[in-house]
């Protein structure tokens, strides 16, 4: 048990986001479409797999901390506690603004160049150097 | 069993994909206390490839590594969903927004992106320069400085009740609706 190889212990997670890569083409939430619908308010759709996302998830939680859910492992689960700075309103507000040129979030992304659109490997490869950009400035930005 | 098959190639409605997702959340925390999130995966990639002697990427980003399977599950599954899932229609859409779209030359809609702004041969183009480097570049560096992203924040924050999550899912709102409605239409001009 001590020794386990890295890639057989974290393989359970790309099974899990493999099908949620499945979800996420299926119920065409990585659409540009469905995301310029969202932000014309032209469709319920994305409103509904968002909202009920937060529904499913808020009652998990709230499960998890009534019953003093553990890991298969055993362990107490941890919640990280997200603290408010300015950097929640002028980031949040930059991400959208990428988010309606792009019709992606991060997560789409990887799901978009999945199927097919090789074109966006350019566009995580910016949104990579975005995140490195950031953090060589993080110190000079209002936070 | 046919009738099964045939629901799973139709596109999915979003009260069956919504609670798939918010699973997500206890299933990742089950597995392996890890919560819910995407685009810290681009500080990982950061911290492993170009980590640059800056503050941000100094971390043990190998007890990260988790976050990179999943990414790349997430990459792999839409790939299988897109091979063998689907049952080849064209995408519907709202047909005001199609009205709108092909005023700006868009009128070729069938697959999940508009293959006429996303591709190769438009990588060097103006439009195509800001539509995907710009668009990416917004991407990483927001989600960076809001410290999250509509998984992280908008989902896994909110659901865990936290008010920095909700004002940071109000401001990817807010952010969303000025480029759809105002600035976007120009872009899409050129």
């Amino acid at each position: 048990m001590h020794a386990v190889n890295p890639f057989l212990r974290n393989f359970k997670y790309a099974f899990v986001g493999l099908l949620f890569g499945i979800v996420f083409v299926k119920a065409e939430i990585i659409s540009w479409y469905r995301i310029q619908e969202m932000f014309r308010l032209q469709s319920f759709h994305m409103y509904g797999v968002i909202g009920s996302a937060i529904a499913v998830g808020m009652l998990s939680i709230f499960l998890i901390k009534r019953f003093n859910i553990k890991t298969l492992k055993g362990e107490t689960i941890v919640f990280v506690e997200k603290k408010f700075d300015k950097g929640k309103i002028y980031g949040g507000l930059l991400f959208g603004l990428g988010w309606a040129i792009t019709g992606a979030c991060p997560g789409p992304l990887y799901a978009q160049i999945g199927i097919g659109f090789t074109v966006v490997i350019i566009t995580l490869l910016s949104a990579i150097g975005g995140a490195w950009v950031y953090g060589y400035f993080r110190e000079k930005l209002p936070h | 069993m046919i009738n099964f098959i045939e629901f799973i190639k139709q596109p999915w409605p979003w009260y069956v994909a919504g609670p798939l997702i918010g699973l997500t959340i206890p299933v990742l925390l089950i597995i392996g206390n890890r919560s819910f999130g995407i685009s810290s995966s681009l500080r990982h990639i950061c911290a492993a490839c170009m980590p640059s002697n800056i503050n941000y990427f100094k971390y043990e980003w190998k007890n990260e590594i988790w976050n990179l399977f999943f990414v790349s599950g997430i990459l792999v599954g839409a790939f299988i969903a897109a091979s063998w899932l689907g049952n080849g229609d064209p995408i519907s859409i709202n047909e005001n927004l199609r009205t709108e779209l092909a005023t700006y030359g868009i009128t070729q809609i069938d697959g999940l992106l508009p293959e006429q702004l996303f591709g190769w041969h438009n990588i060097f183009t103006f439009k195509g320069f800001i539509m995907m480097v710009v668009g990416g570049f917004l991407i990483g560096f927001g989600t960076r400085y809001a410290d999250g992203c509509t998984s992280g924040h908008a989902i896994m924050g909110i659901s865990n009740l936290q008010m920095a999550s909700f004002i940071a899912t109000c401001c990817f709102m807010v952010g969303g609706f000025i480029m759809a409605n105002l600035i976007l239409p120009f872009i899409l001009l050129l």
